[in-house]
């Protein structure tokens, strides 16, 4: 039997720590943490760094490591920085190595690095080892050099490998969500299935049980599927909430995609064996005949500046729409003419449609309209420029030729914004590897004082 | 004709990963789910996606009384077009769709 505590969905986010330590007295074999996800967007890829602020991180990661000292089991963190690219893991690791400093702890630290090269990913292209899944951008050799990020999702083997190093903590890159907690037990011979399936349903903490807040959840895997339990004294875990965790976030509630093969859990069945407790066995793995691992990839979309204008009068508001297209096509047109490079300009209705878009048939407004300009060009200053082109429209743009000039409510000074790179997610592939390490690099360094 | 949002608990939406999206309909109770499972017409929750029903994946979860949809994300999550960075609003579309 392999019991992985999970202390929460993510680090940074939080976590009952009465419940942390009462899973600690569970006696685990190993902590698993996520670290990110993509979820929040392209701009952590493209930039290589973390959501969560480095205050937030380093106080919940040295709880986290006070408890892995405690138990004396491995404690390891997938994703590391949000992103899981080279430089987020750096960053990690550099709060790691001054957490150890500060407590006078002597480590054995086991850091497994996911990016990848442009040249060693169009080299694979070439050579028809990237693949589309379904809903995939075009790409083609090239595409890749345009990356600032490419990042390979690292399944089970990876973080094997980096536990059979001996480290007491294990920071890696971009990892699947569940490799890092099925990593163990399916190294020590618990079921396939069970280990998989396990994994995604803890990958979220405690989101698969009564108190999602509560983050920390008890995993035991063993010979025939796993039991888990929540570590909250309030929360509760139910063969629904159980078997509802597979529905989130994921595209196909009974199939998923792992390196190395899929989880099915057709004919998994969960049983309640108190009215916390859920046991869960019939979920089944089936290996593929090739390895591959997912990529991931962010490249720069340019540089935006926005601004925005409260429009209140109610003859504006009626004709919001028209007023927006008719600022539209004049700024563009003039900026057109005089500046050079590509550049775009968009109005959003906040209050109207921004949400939902075209998609949206409701039709209404309110008393009062957001006019959000967004401005998108290839150049930071030619972003800035068009904007201030922009703002004699928001300002003071009249719906007819005939009527006295308009003045609209702009909440800022300066009212342009510059948001700087804006960045774009490029890749839904996979990437076939003769060795599960090969897209991987794996180092241990002794840290602490 | 009632609004799904009359007849069921919760409707969820979500990104499954950055070019997919999902929605999970939580009917509540077993009469709820026959409703939806039975009266709610995949082609027209393709329609008010603005896609071909062929893209969109539908998965009637009897054991659960869940119904779930996963479509091709309409726009690239954060993309220059992208409004909603976690797919959390999508789910308001169904809500008024009337079975």
């Amino acid at each position: 039997m392999v019991k992985v505590l999970i202390p929460s969905g993510a680090l940074g986010l939080g976590y009952d720590r009465a419940a942390l330590a009462r899973g600690i007295t569970q006696k685990p074999d190993i902590i698993a943490i996520d670290g990110g996800s993509t979820d929040s967007g392209p701009h952590y890829l493209g930039t290589g760094t973390s959501k969560y602020s480095r205050n937030s991180t380093k106080a919940e990661w040295r709880e986290l490591m006070q408890a892995r000292a405690e138990a004396g089991v491995p404690l390891v963190i997938g994703t590391a920085g949000t992103c899981g690219a080279d430089s987020a893991v750096d960053w990690l690791v550099d709060i790691t190595r001054e957490i150890a400093a500060e407590t006078g702890a002597n480590l054995k630290l086991a850091v497994l690095k996911s990016g990848q090269s442009a040249a060693d990913m169009a080299t694979a292209f070439d050579a028809g080892r990237i693949t589309p899944l379904p809903a995939a951008p075009d790409v083609d050799a090239d595409t890749f050099a345009t990356c600032t990020n490419i990042v390979a999702l690292a399944g089970a083997e990876q973080i094997q490998a980096a536990l059979d190093t001996g480290a007491d903590i294990v920071i890696a890159g971009r990892t699947t969500d569940t490799a890092i907690i099925s990593a163990l037990p399916l190294a020590r011979g618990c079921h396939a299935g069970g280990a998989w399936h396990g994994a995604k349903i803890g990958e979220c903490g405690a989101l698969a049980t009564t108190s999602p807040n509560s983050g920390t959840i008890l995993i035991e895997f063993d010979a025939d599927g796993f039991t888990m339990t929540p570590m909250g004294t309030e929360a509760r875990a139910t063969p629904h909430t159980v078997s509802a965790h597979m529905l989130y976030e994921n595209s196909d509630p009974w199939i998923l995609f792992e390196p190395g093969g899929h989880l099915d859990v057709t004919g998994a069945t969960y049983t309640a064996l108190d009215d916390r407790v859920v046991r869960v066995i019939g979920s089944e793995w089936i290996p593929s005949d090739r390895y591959t691992v997912k990529l991931e990839g962010a490249r720069l979309a340019g540089y935006q500046t926005v601004s925005i204008t409260l429009v209140r009068d109610p003859r504006y508001v009626a004709h919001i729409r028209e007023w927006c297209d008719d600022i539209q096509t004049k700024c563009t047109a003039k900026a057109k003419e005089r500046v050079d490079g590509e550049f775009t300009i968009e109005l959003r209705l906040i209050g109207v449609d921004a949400t939902l878009g075209a998609l949206d048939t409701s039709g209404k407004t309110g008393t009062e309209v957001g006019v959000m300009g967004i401005v998108t060009a290839q150049t930071e200053a030619l972003s800035r420029e068009v904007a201030k082109m922009l703002n004699p429209y928001l300002l003071h743009h009249p719906l007819t030729e005939q009527e006295e000039m308009p003045t609209f409510a702009f909440p800022f000074s300066p009212p342009e914004m510059p948001r700087g790179a804006v960045h774009e997610f490029c890749l839904n592939h996979v990437l076939t590897l003769d060795n599960p390490m090969d897209a991987f690099h794996l180092s241990v360094e002794d840290i602490g004082a | 004709m009632t609004a799904l949002s009359d007849i069921v608990t919760k409707i969820r939406s979500k990104n499954a990963g950055p070019f997919w999206l999902t929605i999970d309909i939580f009917c509540g109770s077993a009469d709820a789910y026959d409703t939806v499972s039975n009266g709610l017409d995949t082609a027209v929750v393709a329609q008010v996606f603005g896609i071909p029903v062929s893209t969109l994946k539908r998965f009637d979860i009897k054991d659960l009384n869940i119904v779930k949809f996963s479509l091709p994300r309409p726009e690239i999550q954060g993309i220059r077009l992208d409004r909603d960075m976690h797919g959390a609003s999508f789910a308001q579309i169904l809500t008024t769709l009337e079975i």
